[in-house]
């Protein structure tokens, strides 16, 4: 006997969360699956805050949703989809006080409304925080709600495939990680709030469960990924472990610096912006110190925080001062910090419309793992805890209508299919012929991708990275046996994530191979200049038995024309 | 090397049959909290070398069934909450904006709302050990955590709930999860705070005596 439910949400972090209640709200059959428990999803990660034009900060008295639209279009370099971003922005103020009155613990000025600080790439103070924690505060805001309402909540469940019939999403094949079971689940709709892919990179600021996985799994059934070759760096992650340090340090004021105690950054924006110019710009800066012989040991930056003084540290940005403390031994407040940049974020993703609708009807998709898009070319920060929040909901209600509105009968043939090609790959795992370690692989793909599709890009090395790309993924159809236990087996796991990691990195390569100019976090060393003639569009990715197959989509362009992005 | 990565070393190179809960490995998500070295700590912020020792030995949270090596079923700590209503009920309707509160009225939700549910208390509390309906420190941190919002009308019946029989008078004031608490919180004195309300209620005639 199959579990069905209406609706399907895949993850536990912010979008599928948010998905989830709206579905709930909207009186749908709803229940969500996690491959972890909901509250050590990667949205309890985030730090600095979240966008909105509130206006709450003197200082961004005039601030208002077309003001913090047009920053993120130049934030995003002219490829965000600006019907999207109009909702992103429109839509930010009614959604965090929707949060604050779920009881999210905002911090507050003396008048009692909510805090709001600087953040890259922002005219105006628009970054609503709750200390240094505000990811952690909202994805406690939000479990609290699945609780209230009673939201299912399959624990520990992955999805490992879609069942799909007539190219419509009939549901999917999970795999129950306590049991070991794979489980067909029907579903009129399925709603994916799975994250980013952050972990092929090996010096990922992500958590170890974010695979990209289920991009690959949208991919693989014929969704496209689009805007894939953006990926960005954020530019100061903590020495070694690279851990997010927020870029609300800088927001406060704290300093990048090099060895010579220079403050760098005058040297490649104006002074008005300095530390604070959005992170594909700040990341480039950082590198460029580093390669002509002004980084420390070669590899770091500081970022330097000792003049905000004490109390400003421990009231603003306390979960900082701890990291640094608990990881690298350091007080924040005597030394400077050591910080490199890292990979943070997705921009590209699962193509979908600002519905979360995809192509595939009844599948839809949300947050770091969608690409809608509203990021473009980079993402400003305190986005995307916006994005997760206005188009988890978003799609929560536009699936609810389907399944109300359409049919979309069940397809116990689609679920049985899918499941005995699930079920023949598992076997073969176990089996294994070769003698490849998988792990191994995916650590070597994962220093590749830091080293041929990071933050400077060129032809050469780009494909010097295909290639080696196709040696890995010879390599990964030579696998030792992988271990059968039944509970808990995270050799399994990690072997069928390493399938998606190869596809996901391929299609970076491909796009990025692709796309001959340079472009926010798309730096091209060989084609420097903005090519908005020929590139002023979305590059789509299309998964098939020869390879990726890539077309392209136009920009929607509403009131800014691309102009020079300067800061 | 913290000890999480020597773990994820072991899954990696040695014995791939391992397992064990992680993912955020900057001790904000709660997954990897055991027992190790004598103490409950998380194993993505305890450095090897802190631990002074040739030998680390990791051994699952207790209290709780192992499931299979260091992972256990966390089931009766999440439902423990559940009975606390852990989520704001609203004084009054919400307004078209937010709610205001003060900044000394928001310090107040400084270290209640700072828990990442590790269950690192939960497994050093001796009471938990003995009775898996005891709330347990981490619930009772989050019921302080909405007795001290200004937004939350329902301190009442939230301290007519911690002070039942499986509630906070059951608490041996023994200090250990002040003690492992990985993020320096204090589920004691949260404890010690709910009891002095609900005593104070008491007086006042708002609360019934506890049963």
């Amino acid at each position: 006997m199959n579990i069905h439910h209406d609706i399907l949400v895949v993850g536990g972090g912010l979008a599928g969360l948010r998905a989830a209640l709206q579905a709930k709200f909207a009186g749908a059959d709803v229940a969500l699956i996690s491959k972890v428990h909901p509250l050590r999803s990667h949205s309890g990660a985030a730090e600095g805050g979240i966008n909105a034009p509130l206006a709450n900060n003197p200082e961004g008295k005039d601030d208002n949703p077309e003001a913090h639209a047009y920053d993120t279009v130049k934030g995003a370099d002219f490829l965000a989809d600006q019907d999207a971003v109009d909702i992103l922005t429109g839509d930010a103020p009614e959604i965090i006080y929707e949060t604050e009155h779920w009881g999210c613990p905002y911090s507050r000025y003396e008048n009692g409304k909510i805090a709001q600080r600087y953040f890259g790439g922002g005219r105006y103070p628009r970054t609503c925080y709750a200390a240094d924690r505000t990811g952690h505060f909202l994805m406690h805001t939000l479990y609290e709600q699945a609780l209230k309402h009673r939201l299912k909540i399959y624990e520990e469940w992955m999805c490992l495939a879609l069942a799909v019939e007539d190219k419509t999403c009939k549901g999917l094949i999970a795999y129950d990680v306590r049991t070991g079971s794979l489980v067909p689940m029907s579903a009129k709709a399925v709603i994916m709030g799975t994250g980013g892919h952050g972990r092929i990179y090996q010096n990922t600021t992500n958590a170890h469960i974010n695979t990209g996985l289920a991009m690959s799994i949208a991919y693989w059934a014929g969704v496209p990924l689009k805007d894939i070759e953006f990926v960005q760096f954020h530019p100061t992650s903590l020495a070694r472990t690279n851990i997010l340090l927020t870029e609300g340090c800088r927001g406060e004021g704290a300093y990048l610096i090099n060895k010579d105690g220079e403050r760098f950054m005058k040297k490649y924006v104006s002074e008005k912006v300095m530390e604070l110019a959005p992170r594909d710009i700040v990341s480039r800066s950082i590198m460029t110190e580093i390669e002509q012989g002004r980084g420390i040991d070669n590899a770091y930056v500081y970022l330097d925080m000792r003049h905000l003084g004490q109390k400003k540290i421990d009231e603003k940005l306390p979960g900082t001062r701890e990291l640094c403390l608990e990881f690298i031994n350091l007080d924040p407040v005597k030394d400077p910090i050591p910080i490199q940049p890292g990979q943070h974020y997705t921009m590209g993703g699962i193509d979908t419309n600002s519905w979360g609708e995809t192509k595939m009807p009844g599948f839809y998709a949300a947050g770091e793992c969608a690409c809608i898009s509203v990021h473009g070319g980079n993402r400003l920060g305190g986005n995307a805890l916006l994005e997760t929040l206005v188009f988890g909901k978003r799609a929560g209600q536009r699936a609810s209508e389907f399944v109300k509105q359409k049919s979309n009968p069940s397809s116990p043939k689609a679920l049985e299919s899918a499941l005995r090609k699930l079920q023949l790959q598992q076997q073969e795992l176990h089996k294994g012929k070769g003698t490849e370690n998988h792990f191994d692989i995916k650590n070597q793909l994962a220093q590749l991708m830091v080293e041929k599709a990071g933050i400077f890009r060129t032809q050469k090395d780009l494909l010097e990275g295909k290639a080696k790309l196709k040696e890995l993924k010879a390599r990964a159809k030579n696998l030792a046996p992988v271990t059968q236990e039944k509970r808990f087996n995270f050799d399994f796991i990690f072997a069928m994530e390493l399938q998606g990691n190869l596809e996901i990195s391929e299609a970076i390569f491909e796009a990025a191979l692709a796309r001959k100019e340079s472009r926010a976090a798309h730096y091209r060393k060989d084609f420097l200049k903005r090519d908005d003639q020929n590139w002023l569009k979305h590059v789509l990715v299309k998964w098939s038995l020869e390879g990726p197959q890539l077309c392209s989509e136009p920009v929607k362009i509403i009131r800014y024309q691309p102009e020079e992005r300067k800061y | 090397m913290t000890v999480l990565e020597g773990l994820y070393h072991i899954l990696e190179y040695i014995d791939h049959t391992i397992s064990f809960r992680s993912s955020c490995r900057m001790s904000v998500c709660g997954s990897c909290a055991m027992h190790i070295n004598g103490k409950y700590r998380l194993a993505c912020n305890t450095q090897i070398s802190s631990l002074k020792s040739d030998y680390v030995t990791v051994r699952p949270l207790l209290h709780l069934p192992v499931l299979k090596d260091l992972v256990v079923d966390h089931t009766a700590f999440f439902e423990n909450l559940i009975a606390l209503q852990p989520w704001l009920i609203e004084k009054e309707p919400p307004p078209r904006k937010e709610y205001l509160q003060t900044p000394k009225e928001r310090k107040k939700l400084d270290v209640v709302a700072d828990c990442i549910m590790c269950q690192a208390c939960y497994a050093s509390c001796p009471v938990a050990g003995t009775d898996n309906q005891y709330f347990g420190p981490h619930a009772f941190l989050k019921a302080l955590r909405f007795v001290n919002d200004s937004r939350d009308g329902a301190s009442l019946e939230r301290l007519q709930e911690v002070a039942g029989s499986t509630g906070v008078f059951r608490c041996h004031t023994i200090f250990n999860c002040q003690d492992v608490c990985p993020k320096h919180l204090d589920p004691a004195g949260a404890i010690a705070k709910l009891k002095m309300a609900i005593t104070l209620n008491q007086f006042k005639g708002k609360l019934k005596a506890k049963k």
